[in-house]
């Protein structure tokens, strides 16, 4: 069996101690809320970390509030499983208790957090493997290595996006709060991630996201749409979340389309929302959209079934996530 | 018939509750006092020479007791066949794959070990590495075995081929690949080792091979088998995996020797991809028939890539072809069989051993002449079924043969015959049968001894102690034992105490692998119980003054049948019996009969008895995804007599689930001379929500050989699956998919090729232009030595 490296585990009491123990540590902790990325993550040695800081128990982090109407914030360290079973999530946002009910095995939503969904590594069939595969296959750029495996030449990571809330809470219009050394601020999620497989995150190691905040749902609907061999347990290899909104006639409002899993971070396809604007969802309208996005997404070979398929797919799949709206 | 009280009742395992409430102790939940921990170093390359080991800095951490390397052990090499002695437990000269381990440690704890691990210096010189069949057979420069990299090669013809192709009206090829794929036990193997004063040496190992470790330690260790005591632990899933002989288990002793504390090295997940695997198989087929559909002739082909040792590999080789005649007569019939070596984990026995590959094989190469020939499936395989107390053109001697009826069962119950063509486009249904052996009748060395032994022990308490060499591996042979001595002496499971799998204490069973230990330590058990109930039986006869013939084992009584209501409770007969003749003790031991053809390489396919299977599957395919879902799995199974129907059920269910995997998913590939992905999250095998509803039905048809009529289970069901689904996905879409793993991607590629007016196909496209050796030419077995089989006594 795999085993963990001797780590100290530290359990803050407060917001505020956790974010100075991260600032004076340095790149030395790590925050820690389910530990469902985390943990495996240390076992194969890609994060050798010293320090754990535990967050999940945090006051500051826990409960979820608020409805459709006013809109929601859910607190960073709830699991994904509280995030299924919420009577405000299921009823008003129910795209999110959907997406949620869909990452990984119930025992894994019990402890894995949506703070945690959102911040998860990217990950990479040469990348998320113990030390000694990786030693046989090669380092990569990601760790300990200097060239990336699956674009040799290349300067960058190209490892994939594959939290499955992140796409939902775009196409919701979410943001996160962010509270670190220097203060607190709010962005919306597609400001949280850069396309970059190595630094994933726009924020400070010592920032912790504290809150999810949903607006108020304002006639828009969304759907959720996961591509994996299995319907349990896997990572997504491609994903689609989309939302619109449409008037009495069916004309496209607005909307709002996101690709998961087909770079470092999630993929907005704003040439396809554009011309959805003012449409009818008719089959020319979708081809259109379907192509714009499919030119969009470039995955490369690093995940789940080839990349020749996965590409193919977002059309496939894009017809059918926007064909439930027709 | 009589009733039976504890046979052929669907009573839950009798271990079934220490199992789900964790009780059951498994390897890596051993502790001793004092017990250090083994990690090994493995090669990070594919194939290279040892320029030289350096371990002086791991020896100077803190922690560690003893770091050992290939010539710190006596030059011993091992294997589990007696050809194919070509392992050694850590590498002396060269490494063979990635994972093969060179160095190992013992200290204080797993995190110390590891570092240890990586202060090992190694220097290699590189050398060109073979991963593929090709490779090893075309590839130019140092081979990774002396003796070059074809291991084995095997050419037979029995009958006349060439006049059965003459006799043909219709001749077809065919060509299939059937990828490798893991076992994936749950319980990752583990070993612990404790060497006493007093030189004796104990393994507790995860192994389904108790007995073949005793051996192999003995010979690497240059230890005699008096001095070695093996238990093998419960297993927490096997499936063949666990049935070779490997290295962490040689060098926890030798460390456990060196530092005299105990030693216990558990494998990792990924060390556990590194074992052994299903040997990646490329196939070709070519059939003789008449109009009507009846063979004339086979000629089949196969290269086995086999990975960077023999390990069963040669058995693996002839079974790749002894029994595509148990299902179907073939009059005249050739195979042509070759494995090469590669430098990749082993190849070695999967569930089905061999022949999930050609079964594959086979039954998608008929489903397409029978499309040839306009005739229906079924009616094909009818005309062409062995009819039971037959011999087959290559010797195997077919008894009890419930293949027709599994056939018909499953026909009817899916109404194959109103879907198969019928079904809206998208969905369809396909067909497969196949047999299996119930255990091996040669052991894997050559003697004359027992196959499995049985010891009951019987005192005035009335609890009988049942020791036997048999390991359950989870298919439930404990139970088998227990419930067997049960009906026989007519007392319950909690009056035994059952020891297994310890060879110190418990005589020797050859291990479970090849179907073989309820067919085999079953009838050991039968045996053993009668004999402890007639000892019994005089005794007690002569005390009431009745004939023993009259007396009734049953309910926990000794009773006087014929009416009388007198009786004597189970433990009174135990002090009765115990009092005229000393301590009770009974044994019971079973051989198989000989039953080897007269030819060099028919020790391979014989067994007291095959099983048989018949399957249809029902699939939809999503032609813009090419995703396969398998919708409903129809399956019969020749049991002989279901010992217990729910352990049976359990196995059949459990044999399409993993059929299911390899038909769609399982591909254990290597990429750039390292597996691609092992791991149990990338490895892809399906999880409760691929599974589809299994309809399973249970057919009886009581062998003369097997324990109350009983044969095997634990293997055969898995065969017809893959290629059934593989002929309903042909029946959905109407493309043929000729290599497992059935993507998606390869029936896209399909459906494409088939819009392009091209073949509708994804498949190899050809097979290697390699000369097979002249055969052995066999003459079949004359009419009259094919029938009747002599009950046993
Ligand atoms: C077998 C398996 C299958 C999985 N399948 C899926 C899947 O299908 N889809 C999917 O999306 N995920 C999947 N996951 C990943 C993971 O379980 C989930 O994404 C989970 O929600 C992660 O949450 P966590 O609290 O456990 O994260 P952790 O492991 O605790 O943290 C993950 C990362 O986020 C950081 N972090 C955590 N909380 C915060 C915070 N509040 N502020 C700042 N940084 C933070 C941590 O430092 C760490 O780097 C899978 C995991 C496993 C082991
Ligand atoms: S994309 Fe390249 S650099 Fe990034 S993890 Fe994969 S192999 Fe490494």
């Amino acid at each position: 069996m795999l085993r963990l490296p001797p780590f100290q585990y530290v359990r803050p009491g407060t917001l505020h101690e956790a974010v100075g123990i991260l600032a004076s540590e340095g790149g030395k902790a790590v925050l820690m809320a389910g530990g469902t990325d985390l943990l495996p993550r240390m076992k194969h040695r890609v994060a050798a970390l010293e320090v754990v800081v535990a967050i999940r128990a945090l006051r500051e982090l826990r409960g979820i509030w608020g409805d459709p109407r006013q809109g929601l914030v859910i607190g960073a360290a709830s699991t994904l499983a509280e995030v299924c079973s919420h009577p405000a999530i299921r009823q008003g946002y129910e795209v999110l208790s959907l997406a949620a009910a869909q990452v990984a095995t119930p025992q894994i939503r019990n402890m894995g957090t949506i703070g945690g969904n959102l911040c998860l590594d990217t990950r990479c069939s040469y990348y998320d493997m113990p030390y000694t595969w990786r030693k046989a296959m090669g380092f990569c750029l990601k760790k300990n290595g200097d060239t990336c495996l699956v674009a040799p030449g290349s300067t960058r990571c190209w490892a994939v996006s594959s939290s499955d809330l992140a796409p939902v809470l775009m196409a919701l219009d979410g943001r996160v709060r962010l509270v670190g050394p220097r203060g607190e601020r709010v962005v919306p999620v597609e400001e949280l991630y850069r396309d970059d497989g190595i630094r994933y995150l726009n924020k400070e190691p010592a920032e912790i996201l504290t809150e999810v905040l949903l607006p108020p749902l304002d006639g828009w609907k969304a759907a959720y749409w996961k591509v994996r061999r299995r319907g349990s347990f896997d990572f997504p290899v491609l994903s689609l979340a989309v939302a619109v909104r449409q008037d009495e006639g069916g004309h496209i409002a607005d909307a709002r389309l996101i690709l998961g899993a087909v770079r470092s971070s999630p993929l907005r396809v704003r040439e396809a929302e554009e011309a959805l604007r003012g449409e009818k969802l008719e089959p020319g309208i979708m081809e259109v959209v379907c192509e714009l996005a499919s030119r969009a997404a470039r995955p490369v070979e690093n995940t789940d079934f080839t990349v020749l398929w996965r590409k193919r797919m977002v059309k496939v799949f894009l017809r059918r996530a926007l064909g439930t709206f027709a | 018939m009589k009733e039976f009280t504890w046979i052929s009742k669907p009573y839950p395992r009798v271990d079934a509750e220490a199992k789900v409430t964790g009780r059951v102790r498994y390897a890596d939940d051993l502790v001793l006092p004092g017990m250090l921990f083994c990690k090994l170093l493995r090669s990070h390359l594919p194939h290279a020479r040892i320029r030289r080991i350096d371990t002086t800095r791991a020896r100077s951490l803190p922690g560690v007791l003893a770091v050992l390397t290939g010539k710190d052990l006596p030059a011993h090499k091992f294997g589990i066949l007696p050809t194919s002695q070509d392992q050694e437990a850590l590498c002396v000269e060269k490494v063979r794959y990635v994972g093969d381990p060179v160095a190992a440690v013992a200290a204080i704890d797993e995190w110390t070990a590891e570092q240890a691990v990586r202060l090992i210096e190694v220097e290699y010189d590189p050398l060109p590495s073979y991963m593929t069949i090709e490779d090893a057979l075309f590839k130019e420069g140092e081979p990774i075995h002396a003796q070059g990299n074809v291991h084995k090669e095997v050419s037979l013809e029995f009958g006349d081929v060439a006049t059965g192709f003459e006799e043909a009206d219709y001749i077809r090829e065919d060509i299939f690949l059937y990828h490798g794929s893991a076992h994936l036990p749950l319980e990752e193997h583990a070993a612990v080792a404790s060497y006493e004063p007093g030189d004796l040496l104990t393994v507790w190992s995860s192994t389904q091979v108790p007995h073949y470790l005793h051996r192999t330690l003995s010979k690497v260790l240059d230890l005699p088998m008096s001095r070695i005591r093996v238990i093998a632990t419960p297993v927490g899933g096997g499936f063949g995996g666990k049935s070779d002989i490997f290295n962490h288990e040689i060098v926890v002793a030798a460390l456990a020797m060196i530092t005299g504390r105990p030693v216990k090295c558990t494998l990792t997940r990924e060390e556990v991809f590194y074992t052994l695997r299903r040997h990646p198989t490329l196939m070709w087929v070519r059939t003789g028939v008449r109009e009507d559909g009846t063979i004339t002739a086979m000629h089949f082909r196969a290269i086995l890539e086999g990975g960077a040792y023999g390990s069963y590999g040669v058995a693996t080789t002839y079974y790749v072809g002894a029994l595509q005649p148990i299902t179907y007569k073939i009059p005249n019939y050739r195979f042509e069989g070759m494995r090469v070596f590669t430098n990749a984990p082993p190849g070695g026995p999967k569930r089905g051993h061999g022949t999930p590959q050609p079964r594959f094989a086979l039954e998608c190469h008929l489903d397409k002449i029978a499309e040839d020939l306009g005739m229906d499936p079924v009616e094909l395989r009818r005309r062409n079924l062995v009819a039971p107390h037959t011999k087959t053109v290559n010797w195997l001697r077919i008894t009890s043969c419930g293949l027709a009826e599994c056939l018909k069962k499953v026909v009817e119950a899916s109404r194959f015959h109103e879907k198969h063509r019928r079904l809206p486009r998208g969905r369809g249904v396909g067909l497969a049968v196949s047999g299996y052996l119930s255990g091996a009748g040669l052991p894997i060395y050559w003697n004359d001894l027992p196959h499995s032994q049985v010891h009951l022990q019987v005192d005035r308490s009335g609890s009988v102690t049942l020791s036997c060499g048999a390991i359950d591996i989870g298919q439930g042979s404990n139970s088998v034992l227990v419930y067997t001595v049960c009906e026989i002496l007519g007392v319950s499971p909690e009056d035994v105490r059952l020891i297994v799998a310890d060879t110190a204490i418990t005589p020797i069973d050859l291990g479970s692998y090849s179907s073989r230990v309820t067919f085999m330590a079953g009838n050991a058990a039968l045996q053993a119980a009668q004999r402890m109930r007639d000892l019994i039986a005089a005794a007690v006869a002569e005390k009431l003054g009745v004939p023993a013939e009259s007396l009734i084992f049953q309910g926990r009584q000794v009773k006087v049948g014929g009416g009388e209501d007198r009786a004597l409770s189970w433990r009174e007969a135990c002090e009765v019996a115990e009092a005229r003749y000393g301590l009770l003790s009974a044994t019971g031991t079973y051989t198989p009969p000989r039953l080897a053809g007269p030819y060099k390489g028919s020790g391979v396919g014989p067994s007291p008895a095959y099983s048989y299977s018949a399957c249809v599957a029902e699939v939809q395919v999503d032609e813009e995804t090419g995703v396969v879902s398998v919708e409903k799995i129809w399956i019969a199974h020749d049991i002989g007599r279901a010992l217990n129907p729910l352990l049976v059920l359990g196995q059949v269910e459990g044999s399409v689930y993993m059929g299911l995997g390899e038909a769609l998913m399982e591909d254990l590939s290597v990429r750039q001379g390292v597996i691609r992905v092992p791991s149990m999250l990338e490895y892809k095998s399906p999880t409760v929500k691929e599974m589809p509803e299994v309809e399973a039905f249970l057919i009886e048809t009581v062998d003369p050989e097997g324990p109350f009529g009983a044969k095997e289970c634990g293997q055969g069901p898995l065969l017809p699956v893959p290629p059934a689904i593989a002929n309903a996905i042909y029946d959905a879409v109407r493309v043929r998919i000729d290599e497992v793993p059935i993507t998606p991607e390869k029936v896209l590629k399909a459906l494409e090729r088939r819009r392009k007016g091209e073949e509708g196909r994804f498949g190899p496209g050809g097979f290697p232009a390699i000369r097979f050796k002249e055969p052995i030419r066999v003459a079949p077995p004359s009419p009259s030595s094919a029938g009747r089989v002599e009950p046993r006594p």
